[in-house]
C-alpha cells in the first residue's frame, strides 16, 4: 500500500459538497481569511441546487408588506408538523432576507416587482407570496451566483498572492470516501479525483458537510446520481449522529413512464385543471379512496366531480384533489393490488379531458418538458405517474447556531439537505433554497472560528490512510463479486417498494433483513476497468454509504408509530402528540446502526406564544398545552 | 417492446482509441443517455460519461451524437431511424480523458479570467433597484446551463488549439454581455474587454453556437452581435478589416481625420450588411454631427432577416451539415456584393462640396 502515490494538499477548511450550501459556506470560510477547498463529486456548477425551480423563500415583505419573520417562522413550523428545530427555524426565518439581498451584491438578477424590487410569488405553505424568483429555474440562478462569487473571490488573491488559487480553490470531480480523525477531533479527509483516479488527501481541523440528500437508493427518484448519501454516512462514521432519518418528501405525481423522464415532477395543476387518476382497467379509482375525514368535502360520483370544475359552488370537489398523501397513498394501493400500469405507476389522464389547445395554454411548461424530453404529448396520451423521491428532511444532528455536527466529533459541520432538523418533518417549497444560505454561511463561518480556536492542528495517521486506500481499492481487485449497477437495483426496489412513501411494520422489518442481505453482497462487489474515470467503480464506492443511510431510514421508520409529515405508516395512520416530542437519533456503533430517542428542544416563550391555541391543541400533548396556557396566562396578569 | 438498435461508441483515452459496435436494447420513449446508462449496466460497466440531472438542466451529459453537439439527455431515441447507427463520440474540442468524458477545464480558465461582477459601490445590499425589463436582457445570458455546446461547436478553436490562449469563445461573450447589460455593474469597459483581452474579433458570426445551445439563447444576435457593434477598438476585428477592404475604407479621408479618434462603432455597423448601426456609436460629437449631415436616414435599409434554416426549424450546421463547403457568409445569404449605394450609412467628408 505505501507504494500507493497520494496527492497531500493542507487547509483550514474543507467544505465537502459544491450545492449551495457548499459555496456559501466556502465563501463565508475564505472571507474569514481561511484557506478553504471545495469538492465537488461534479464539475464546479453542476449541483443537484440547479434543480430547484420555485424559489428561495425570504420574508423580504416586497410583495405584501404583512409579512416577516415570524409569519415565516410560524409557515415553516407548521409545515413540518411543529417537529423542526425550533431554533433553526427561526434563524432561517430572520436571516433569508439579508442572504438574497446579499446575492444581488454577487450579481444575481432575481425578477422584479414593479417598483424594482425583487419580486416575490405565491407558494404552497406560505401565508404571503415569498419566493424570490427568477422564472422557474432560481437554483441555478443561485448556483451560478456563488459560483461566479467564488470565481471573483479567486480574482482578489490572484492580484494579492498571484494565483488564483491561493486561498480557495475547487477540487472538481472528486470524491470524499473517508473523514479521517486525530482522537475525536477531525483532521482531514481522503478521497479520489474521479478523471485519473488518483487518491487525494486533504489535511484540515474543519470539514464542513454539504452533500445534499439520499435520493439514489430510490427506484423513483427527481434526485441525480450524487444523491447516495455521502454526507449523511461520512458523519456516521466519525462519530456524528443523525436524526429524522425516518421523514422523506415523496411527491405523488412524478413520470415513471418514458424512462427518459422518470421521476420527474408532473406538477399539482395538472390534477387541478382536470387531470384525473386511473388504473389499468380504466376506473377512476380515487373515488374509493376517500377518507372518512374528507367524506363531506369531496365528490362521491364521476359527474358531481366534473361538475365541480365549471361549478365549484354547488358540487364537492374531485377526489383527484385530496392533499398530497392521500393521493400517493392510493396510487400505491392500486399498483400493490396489481393495477398499476406496466412501469409501476397509474395513468394520468388530462388529453381525454381537455381540447389540445387548452391544455397547452393553462400547462405551457408541462407541455413542452414532455414533449422536449420524452416526446410524450400530453395532449394525445396520458402521462403513467407515481410517487417520487424528492427530499430528505433528516440529517447530520448540529448544533442551530453554528452547524456543528453533535456525537462525538469535533470538526466536523453540516449544512443544506445533509443536515437535519431545520424542516422538521416536512419541508415547504422555497424553504430549501434559503435554508442552503443561511446555514452554508452560518457552517462555513462557524468552521473558521473552530479554526481559531485550536491549539495544534490535529494530525493524520498514516495507518488510517493505509485503511483508507485499502477500501478504495478492493472493489478494483475483487473480480468474483457483483455488478455494483445489479446491487444499486436492488437496493433501489427494497427502498422503493417496502421503505418508500407508504410504510407497514411487517414491510419494514422485511427491509431490514434484505438490507442486511444486501451489506454482505455490498462488501464483496467488484468493479471491473481501471481507476481512469470508472463510473462502475465509483458506484461500487457509493454503494456503502446509499447502505447505511437506508439502514438508518428503515429502522427510524420501523420506530416511529404515527404519520407525519413525510412518514406514513398504514398501521398507525394518524399524528400522535408523544411522537412529536421525540427526535429518533440514528448512531454507528461499530458497523451498526444505533437508534435512540432524544426530546425535542423546547420553544421559547416568545416563539410559541406567536401560535393560537387551536392549532398548537393539534400536535401538542395535554401537559404541553396545560403550560402554554399557563405562560399565557402569566403574560396576561 | 424494446428493440435491438446499433451504436458506435469511441472508447479509449488521450493514447488513443476507436468506436467500439454495442447492440443494446431500446426501449420506447428512451433518449440516448438511458442507452448509454444501460449499456454500463451491462456490457460496459467502466463506460465514462458525465451526467447529472437527467433533465436538461445541468448542462453536464454534452457528447456528439451523430456528428452533431448534444445532450444526451435531451437527444430521443425516437429522432432516430429505426435501422440508423447512433454514433456518439466525446466533445472534439477539448481533450479527452476517457470515451465520452472531455477536460473542459479551459472553459473554467476563461471563467477565472472573465472580469466579476462589480457591485455599485453605493448601494446597500437590499436597496437594489432594477426594472423587470432592464433585468431580463442578462437573464437571457443567465440561463445557460454551461455545456460548453457552444465552446466545442466554436470552430475558431475547433480545430486550432492554438487560438485557445486569446480566445474565451461564446460562453464568456454572454458572460460579458451579461455583466455589460446589467443595469447596476459599476465596470464599464465590459466590451472593450471582450474585444482587448477575450479575443470578440475572432468570431464571425456563422451562429453555430446559437444553433448548438440547448437553452435556446440568442449568443450570437443579442449577446455577441451587439457587443461587436458598440465596441470601440476596431483594430482586431477581422470583420472590420473586411468591411474596410470592401467598402474600400483604407483610402478614404475618414471622418476620424478630424477627430483623431475612430468611428469604428459606425462603420462596424455598416459592415454587418442590414443591421445597420445607432447613431452616437463613436462619442464624438463633432464628428457624428458631419457624419449624419450625409447620411440619409430615409434610406431603404434591408430588415434584418432570420437565419435559413432547414426543414427541422434549425440552422443547418456548418460542417457536417451544410450544403456546402466552409462556413456561410457572415453578412448573410442575402446580401450581395459591392452593397448599393443608397445601403449605405456613410458620409463622405466633401460629398457637399459642389463637384467638378
Amino acid at each position: 500500500m505505501t507504494e500507493t502515490r497520494i496527492e497531500r494538499h493542507h487547509y483550514d477548511v474543507v467544505v465537502i459538497g459544491a450545492g449551495g450550501a457548499g459555496l456559501r459556506a466556502a465563501i463565508e470560510a475564505r472571507l474569514a481569511g481561511k484557506k478553504t477547498a471545495i469538492i465537488s463529486k461534479s464539475l464546479f456548477g453542476k449541483a443537484h441546487t440547479v434543480m430547484a425551480e420555485g424559489g428561495a423563500a425570504a420574508a423580504m415583505g416586497n410583495v405584501n408588506s404583512r409579512d416577516n419573520w415570524q409569519v415565516h417562522f410560524r409557515d415553516t413550523m407548521r409545515g413540518g408538523k411543529f417537529l423542526n428545530n425550533f431554533r433553526m427555524a427561526e434563524l432561517h426565518a430572520k436571516e433569508s432576507p439579508q442572504r438574497i439581498w446579499e446575492l444581488e451584491t454577487y450579481g444575481a438578477l432575481f425578477d422584479r416587482t414593479k417598483d424594482g424590487k425583487i419580486s416575490q410569488r405565491n407558494f404552497g405553505g406560505h401565508e404571503y407570496p415569498r419566493l424570490a424568483h427568477v422564472g422557474d429555474r432560481t437554483g441555478l440562478e443561485l448556483i451560478r451566483t456563488l459560483q461566479q462569487k467564488i470565481v471573483s473571490l479567486q480574482q482578489e488573491d490572484q492580484r494579492e498572492f498571484g494565483s488564483y488559487d491561493a486561498r480557495i480553490r475547487v477540487f472538481a470531480e472528486t470524491t470524499v470516501t473517508e473523514l479521517l480523525l486525530d482522537g475525536d477531533r477531525v483532521a482531514g479527509a481522503f478521497g479520489y479525483y474521479r478523471e485519473s483516479g488518483e487518491f487525494v488527501l486533504f489535511e484540515a481541523p474543519a470539514v464542513v458537510l454539504a452533500t445534499g440528500g439520499v435520493g439514489r437508493s430510490y427506484k423513483v427518484t427527481s434526485n441525480s446520481w450524487e444523491y447516495t448519501g455521502d454526507g449523511h454516512a461520512l458523519a456516521l462514521r466519525a462519530g456524528a449522529t443523525l436524526i429524522n432519518m425516518e421523514f422523506l418528501q415523496f411527491h405523488p405525481t412524478g413520470m415513471v413512464w418514458p424512462p427518459s423522464v422518470k421521476g420527474i415532477l408532473v406538477t399539482e395543476s395538472v390534477r387541478g385543471d382536470g387531470g384525473v387518476l386511473k388504473n389499468s382497467d380504466g376506473k377512476r379509482f380515487m373515488f374509493d379512496y376517500v377518507p372518512d375525514v374528507f367524506r363531506k368535502q369531496y365528490a362521491e360520483t364521476e359527474e358531481e366531480a366534473d361538475r365541480w370544475y365549471t361549478d365549484p359552488d354547488n358540487n364537492r370537489r374531485p377526489p383527484e384533489l385530496l392533499p398530497r398523501d392521500e393521493v400517493a397513498r392510493a396510487i400505491n394501493s392500486e399498483v400493490k393490488a396489481g393495477r398499476g400500469t406496466p412501469a409501476g405507476g397509474v395513468y394520468l389522464d388530462i388529453a381525454s379531458r381537455k381540447s389540445a389547445e387548452e391544455i397547452r395554454r393553462r400547462l405551457p411548461s408541462m407541455y413542452h418538458q414532455f414533449k422536449e424530453l420524452a416526446d410524450v404529448d400530453i395532449t394525445k396520451e396520458p402521462m403513467e405517474v407515481g410517487p417520487t423521491c424528492h427530499y430528505v428532511m433528516g440529517g447530520v444532528e448540529v448544533d442551530p447556531d453554528s452547524g456543528a455536527a453533535a456525537g462525538t466529533v469535533r470538526g466536523l459541520f453540516a449544512a443544506g439537505e445533509v443536515s437535519g432538523g431545520m424542516h422538521g418533518s416536512n419541508r415547504l417549497g422555497g424553504n430549501s433554497l434559503s435554508d442552503l444560505l443561511v446555514f452554508g454561511k452560518r457552517a462555513g463561518g462557524h468552521a473558521a472560528t473552530y479554526t481559531d480556536q485550536l491549539a495544534a492542528r490535529p494530525a493524520v495517521s498514516v495507518a488510517a490512510v493505509e485503511a483508507a486506500v485499502e477500501t478504495a481499492l478492493a472493489p478494483l481487485q475483487r473480480d468474483t463479486g457483483e455488478s455494483p449497477y445489479q446491487l444499486q437495483q436492488d437496493l433501489q426496489v427494497v427502498m422503493g417498494d417496502l421503505v418508500g412513501i407508504i410504510r407497514r411494520e411487517g414491510e419494514l422489518a422485511d427491509a431490514l433483513g434484505r438490507l442486511a442481505e444486501l451489506r454482505e453482497r455490498v462488501a464483496k462487489v467488484s468493479a471491473v476497468g481501471g481507476r481512469r474515470y470508472n463510473p462502475g467503480w465509483h458506484l461500487a464506492l457509493d454503494l456503502r454509504n446509499m447502505l447505511v443511510v437506508s439502514e438508518c431510514t428503515a429502522k427510524a421508520a420501523l420506530e416511529r408509530q404515527e404519520s407525519r409529515g413525510g412518514h406514513t405508516r398504514e398501521d398507525y395512520p394518524a399524528m400522535d402528540p408523544k411522537w412529536r416530542r421525540v427526535n429518533l437519533v440514528c448512531s454507528l456503533d461499530g458497523d451498526t446502526v444505533r437508534l435512540t430517542h432524544k426530546p425535542l428542544p423546547k420553544m421559547r416563550p416568545e416563539l410559541i406564544g406567536l401560535f393560537d391555541r387551536a392549532e398548537l391543541s393539534k400536535y401538542l400533548t395535554d401537559s404541553e398545552l396545560a403550560e402554554f396556557d399557563a405562560l399565557t396566562e402569566e403574560a396576561n396578569n | 417492446m424494446g428493440s435491438k438498435r446499433q451504436f458506435r461508441i469511441w472508447r479509449g483515452d488521450e493514447t488513443g482509441g476507436d468506436l467500439k459496435d454495442y447492440a443494446v436494447e431500446v426501449n420506447e420513449g428512451e433518449v440516448v443517455l438511458d442507452v448509454i446508462h444501460r449499456l454500463q449496466a451491462t456490457e460496459a460497466p467502466d463506460l465514462a460519461c458525465r451526467w447529472n440531472c437527467k433533465a436538461g438542466k445541468c448542462g453536464s451529459c454534452s457528447m456528439e451524437i451523430n456528428g452533431k453537439p448534444r445532450l444526451g439527455c435531451m437527444t430521443r431515441m425516437s429522432t432516430f431511424e429505426e435501422t440508423e447507427t447512433v454514433t456518439v463520440t466525446p466533445l472534439r474540442t477539448f481533450p479527452v480523458i476517457r470515451d465520452l468524458v472531455t477536460d473542459v477545464s479551459f472553459n473554467y480558465e476563461k471563467a477565472r479570467e472573465t472580469p466579476a461582477f462589480a457591485p455599485p459601490a453605493d448601494v446597500a445590499p437590499g436597496d437594489y433597484r432594477m426594472q423587470q425589463v432592464d433585468v431580463e436582457r442578462s437573464q437571457e445570458f443567465r440561463k445557460c446551463i454551461e455545456c460548453f455546446l457552444c465552446q466545442n461547436v466554436c470552430h475558431v478553436i475547433r480545430d486550432h488549439d492554438e487560438n485557445k490562449q486569446a480566445f474565451s469563445g461564446p460562453r464568456f461573450f454572454i458572460r460579458a454581455a451579461e455583466l455589460d447589460m446589467h443595469p447596476l455593474d459599476a465596470k464599464t469597459d465590459r466590451k472593450e474587454y471582450a474585444q482587448s483581452e477575450m479575443g470578440l474579433g475572432f468570431c464571425n458570426i456563422t451562429k453555430c453556437c446559437t444553433e448548438v445551445c440547448p437553452e435556446h439563447i440568442k449568443i450570437t444576435d443579442n449577446g455577441i452581435i451587439p457587443m461587436k457593434e458598440r465596441v470601440v477598438d476596431r483594430r482586431y476585428d477581422p470583420l472590420v478589416w473586411l468591411g474596410n477592404k470592401i467598402f474600400r475604407r483604407g483610402q478614404v479621408p475618414q471622418t476620424s481625420a478630424t477627430s483623431g479618434h475612430s468611428s469604428g462603432a459606425v462603420t462596424a455597423g455598416a459592415a454587418h450588411g442590414g443591421v445597420h448601426s445607432h447613431a452616437g456609436g463613436s462619442h464624438d460629437s463633432s464628428a457624428e454631427r458631419q457624419a449624419q449631415q450625409g447620411v440619409n436616414w430615409q434610406r431603404e435599409v434591408p430588415h434584418p432577416t432570420a437565419p435559413a434554416v432547414d426543414s427541422s426549424g434549425k440552422l443547418p450546421l456548418t460542417e457536417l451539415t451544410f450544403d456546402r463547403a466552409a462556413a456561410p457568409s457572415p453578412f448573410g445569404d442575402d446580401v450581395e456584393f459591392p452593397l448599393p449605394p443608397e445601403h449605405l450609412n456613410f458620409a463622405h467628408p466633401q460629398q457637399d462640396e459642389p463637384k467638378h
